[in-house]
């Protein structure tokens, strides 16, 4: 079906998707890159001249680093599990026969349409607040002293604020692919005697393979760059500076654009590090 | 566009050309505080006195700060008045990047400024900003809790004072903190008050070369006094809570004393949102004897970026927004106790305004601070809660979230000074200073 | 069906999934709640859950306070705009990704991919200068270019997922009886591949209304959508729960109102290629 002539079309077709991209890679990139080589401080006149990978060193060797390496993986790590197990019974639960299915399905897929910035304000100040908020009250309630949430349980909470958001995502997903699975196949093992966790780990889990997936591999491109719900609720105290946050703090609080380049740039190794590792784990399934 | 309409335009357009004045269209960038959100509800007055127009760009501290940062110095041009503070003004001002505010008219009055304020504002003895409002900060106290412990508030108490009061004060069943703080990350938050504090407990960021000072003992009793009394008297999660959540405590009657800002008094006494409105007093920041009190001095500005092709218009606006006449509107519509307080000598002579409550105690704190000389021992910066250097924000940010790791049990003072040690002088270094 | 599911699972179903649905949904719930009462009564203790005097007081507030019409357009041509150029860029890509696939085609996938993964606030002043150069800074134009460079990506993909579902036959047939290029993107293609266009219509509506960076930084009054009419009310001094649930309902609903209505076509074509 290929023929010369729809091979060159192809090409021309793809060109301004590829191109934009291209430029909107590169020019940053590069301008990136410079800067991780310069001293650029805008508050003190700008340009002030090549240092090598001074930068570079002075990123890496801060306390600050490699704690927000492991703050970001966490993030990562915790929202991808919490979304993509309860999406999975989610899924399930949403696709049994019951009533009122679309409405429940409409409350379910609600949160991913609020802004970050609000619902990272509505958690910490309506919800986590150890004084006026709701979960303190409802701990009060049962008797038992109130979580400082944002304090104590700081990395949690944001693991939860934006599991939350993302949540309807992988459960929208996960439901989409449920419902393409072959249900005599369910219920011809269920005759033979399944039990439903054997059905659920040989039959279900298997055909969700794919949509997992792409829930993972999506939502590691957003996670990685997570910075509104941290912005508004502790600003990188207690443990919660992820990369992201942390050049965010060298470029626009200390107002040091070299350094955070420099900072840009390791945050793009660990990116491709996530992702290559990522194609490893489930980039067969992705069979593009 | 009909022939008749274009002619009325164009008729329009000599007419106010030949006034002397083209109507322009300000765009001016501000915080969503209270004092602003009424400014602009007021801003037809000056459309009215002046036919300029002005569209508001109002954003959230935090928000506005980078907004506006990025703007001037990539010299986007997007605002033709910003709203910035004292920690902004001095720096800005010696970069060049602000319009000198140098040929105000006759009846604005420039002497009348408050000089702690004027000095906070101006670089090399140049004004670069007006005052909108300023603030210094101060002890509220429930009066009916302290005549329950049967204490007495000096006008000028002692940090020992405070802390014994505030244990006095406290009563867990009934929900009432002794006293309520800000430990919340942030330099403009916990670390304005923690540094506040620690200049009367005679500690200091730098010495003299920019060596950072937190190894010294004075910073060492600064936190272990702070954190002590914290965990004996102030409220559960203190270690987030700022400005705002502080005052939702002291407003629901759950505090029994809170030092902040002098802005806070006109909502404590507002029957309106405060259940303890009839129950507050005021006294000056408390000290530990060393001759300086723990309370900051700050000042929310309007200035004019270099590069404005509405200079002139601009710097109507801001001769209206921060007069004297601006002041009497707001009285006229909002009451006395309303108006912005901080700023002009002439307002604290006004009977009218001297029977508000907390105007004195507020003048008396704004006069007790001097940012020239903000520590017992000599420093290379100006400003009391902060150093008016570029590199400031950036380090005290991350220094005060080590302080904000102690206020919620993740780590001792000595280890958060040693990183708060290590993280500036590695800044400072990263700057050139050292 | 090969047997009925009995009544009694049908009811425990129903209840399960309305709890969950409910107690996810209570977040917004609540703040929807609390835009309708006083400042003091936001923050009674105990809570309120219904029994309060109700009041539209604070929207009224809100509405005085600012602009939010203007807010609310900017954000639909801004969220709408970049969608739909976007779209148009990503259909010729993903057809011929889809139909004339090579050996790159899966490495220009993932390499398009990754350029969303550079951090957006390392390239702040950079892009920034950029603007200016070319007096975008604060216009429409600007952040619609912006975010559709920025949601690329994503379209490229999830068209090239629908694309691929459908069989080559169908347009081998429409080419026999001698339809060109164009006819065949036009007349076979799109017709199939309108639910997935769809949804990804209105995913990426969604990434692009709640972009909260790009749209805050490089805006100021022309330009600012409904992100920056929530950073006015965020965090002023004083209470301010009431008025901030007001801001954040007005800000959400347009969006939380077409996604409602279009939730069945938002799940019918949301698979990314996930089903097979």
């Amino acid at each position: 079906m290929a023929t010369q002539h729809s091979r060159s079309a192809a090409r021309l077709m793809m060109a301004p998707a590829v191109v934009l991209l291209l430029g909107w890679m590169l020019v940053p990139l590069i301008m990136t890159l410079m800067f991780s080589f310069k001293k650029y401080l805008p508050l003190r006149g700008g340009d002030l001249g090549w240092v090598g990978f001074e930068n570079y060193v002075r990123f890496v060797s801060s306390s600050a680093f490699w704690p927000s390496v492991v703050a970001t993986l966490t993030i990562v790590g915790g929202v991808l599990l919490i979304t993509v197990v309860f999406g999975v019974l989610l899924a399930i639960l949403l696709n049994q026969p019951m009533w009122g299915q679309g409405v429940v399905r409409i409350l379910v897929i609600a949160p991913f349409f609020v802004m970050p910035t609000v619902s990272a304000l509505v958690w910490k100040n309506m919800f986590m607040d150890p004084v006026n908020g709701l979960l303190a009250h409802l701990w009060k309630f049962f008797g038992a002293t109130p979580i400082e949430w944002l304090s104590q349980a700081s990395l949690p909470s944001i693991v939860m604020i934006v599991s939350w958001q993302w949540l309807p995502f992988a459960t929208l997903i996960l439901l989409t692919a449920i419902q393409s699975l072959d249900s005599e196949q369910l219920e011809a093992a269920e005759m033979d005697g399944a039990p439903p966790l054997k059905r659920f780990g040989y039959i279900t889990l298997p055909h969700l393979g794919r949509a997992i997936t792409v829930v993972v591999l999506i939502q590691t491109i957003f996670l990685l760059a997570v910075f509104a719900e941290i912005f508004v609720t502790t600003g990188g105290a207690f443990g919660t500076r992820t990369l992201t946050y942390l050049i965010f703090q060298r470029v626009l609080e200390s107002q040091n654009v070299g350094l955070g380049s420099a900072g840009g740039v390791y945050a793009i190794i660990l990116a491709n590090i996530v992702a290559i590792f990522l194609m490893r784990a489930v980039g067969k399934n992705l069979d593009a | 566009m009909s022939f008749k309409s274009a002619l009325c335009a164009a008729t329009a357009m000599t007419l106010v050309t030949a006034g002397g004045a083209l109507a322009e269209n300000l765009v001016i960038a501000t915080v969503n505080n209270g004092d602003m959100i009424r400014m602009q509800g007021l801003t037809q007055d000056f459309t009215d006195k002046t036919g300029h127009t002005v569209e508001w760009v109002t954003l959230e501290e935090n928000v506005l700060r980078q907004r506006v940062t990025t703007d001037i110095a990539a010299k986007g041009g997007s605002f033709d008045i910003m709203t910035i503070g004292m920690y902004e003004t001095p720096i800005w001002g010696a970069n060049g990047w602000l319009v000198a505010l140098d040929d105000l008219s006759e009846e604005y009055d420039v002497d009348d400024i408050l000089p702690a304020m004027a000095g906070g504002l101006s670089h090399d003895g140049t004004l670069y900003a007006a005052p909108f409002y300023g603030e210094s900060s101060m002890i509220m106290y429930r009066t009916d809790l302290m005549e329950k412990a049967g204490l007495e508030m000096p006008t000028s108490p002692t940090w020992e004072f405070i802390r014994e009061a505030a244990a006095a004060m406290t009563d867990r069943d009934n929900d009432i903190n002794g006293i309520c703080l800000r430990g919340k990350a942030g330099w403009g938050e916990g670390g304005a008050f923690i540094t506040a504090m620690s200049n009367s407990f005679g500690a200091r960021w730098f010495d003299e070369d920019w060596n950072a000072q937190f190894d010294t003992q004075p910073w060492k009793d600064t936190l272990e006094f702070y954190a002590g009394m914290m965990s004996e008297s102030g409220p559960a999660g203190y270690a987030t809570n700022g400005f705002n959540e502080n005052l939702s405590l002291f407003q629901q009657g759950k505090c029994g004393m809170w030092i902040d800002a002098t802005v806070a008094a006109s909502f404590v006494t507002n029957p309106n949102d405060s259940e303890v409105a009839d129950k507050v007093g005021f006294a000056l920041a408390p000290n530990t004897g060393l001759g300086k009190n723990a309370n900051w001095l700050w000042a929310w500005a309007l200035a004019i970026p270099g590069g404005t092709q509405k200079e002139a218009a601009a710097k109507q606006f801001i001769e209206w927004a921060t007069s004297k006449d601006y002041i009497e509107l707001v009285a006229e519509n909002e009451g006395w106790a309303n108006v912005p307080p901080g700023a002009r000598t002439s307002l604290y002579e006004n009977p009218n305004y001297q029977a508000v409550p907390f105007a004195q105690m507020t003048l008396d704190s704004i006069l007790s601070a001097d940012p020239q000389n903000p520590t017992v021992d000599p420093v290379p910066y100006v400003g009391v809660q902060f150093a008016a250097i570029p590199e400031f924000a950036g380090i005290a940010t991350e220094v005060s979230q080590e302080f904000s790791a102690v206020y919620a049990g993740q780590q001792s003072v000595d280890e958060a000074l040693a990183k708060a040690q290590a993280l500036t002088n590695d800044a400072m270094e990263a700057a050139g200073y050292r | 069906m090969a047997r009925a599911v009995t009544q009694q699972r049908k009811i425990i179903n129903t209840a399960a999934a309305w709890g969950i649905g409910l107690l996810i949904f209570f977040p917004i719930l609540w703040t929807i709640l609390t835009s309708f009462k006083t400042e003091a009564q936001a923050i009674a203790d105990p809570p309120i859950f219904l029994a309060f005097d109700w009041t539209l007081e604070n929207y009224a507030v809100v509405m005085e306070r600012s602009n939010y019409m203007r807010f609310l357009w900017n954000s639909v041509i801004i969220a709408g705009g970049s969608t739909l150029l976007g779209i148009l860029v990503a259909v010729p890509a993903a057809w011929s990704m889809a139909f004339v696939p090579s050996k790159r085609t899966k490495d220009i996938l993932l390499w398009m991919l990754s350029t969303k993964m550079l951090p957006a606030v390392g390239v702040l002043y950079p892009i920034y200068l950029i603007f200016i150069k070319l007096g975008i800074l604060d216009t429409r134009t600007g952040l619609v270019i912006v975010l559709m460079l920025m949601n690329l990506p994503i379209i490229v993909w999830m068209l090239y997922t629908y694309f691929r579902e459908i069989p080559g036959e169908i347009l081998e047939a429409a080419r026999m009886d001698g339809a060109t290029l164009k006819e065949e993107i036009l007349y076979v293609l799109t017709p199939m591949a309108v639910p997935g266009i769809a949804s990804t219509l209105l995913l990426n509506f969604i990434l692009a209304w709640n972009e909260a960076f790009w749209t805050l930084n490089l805006t100021a009054v022309n330009a600012a959508p409904l992100t920056a009419f929530i950073a006015s009310y965020s965090s002023p001094e004083g209470l301010f729960f009431a008025k901030l649930s007001a801001a954040s309902t007005m800000a959400i609903a347009p969006i939380l109102i077409l996604g409602w209505f279009s939730q069945k076509q938002l799940v019918s074509g949301l698979t990314f290629g996930a089903v097979k």
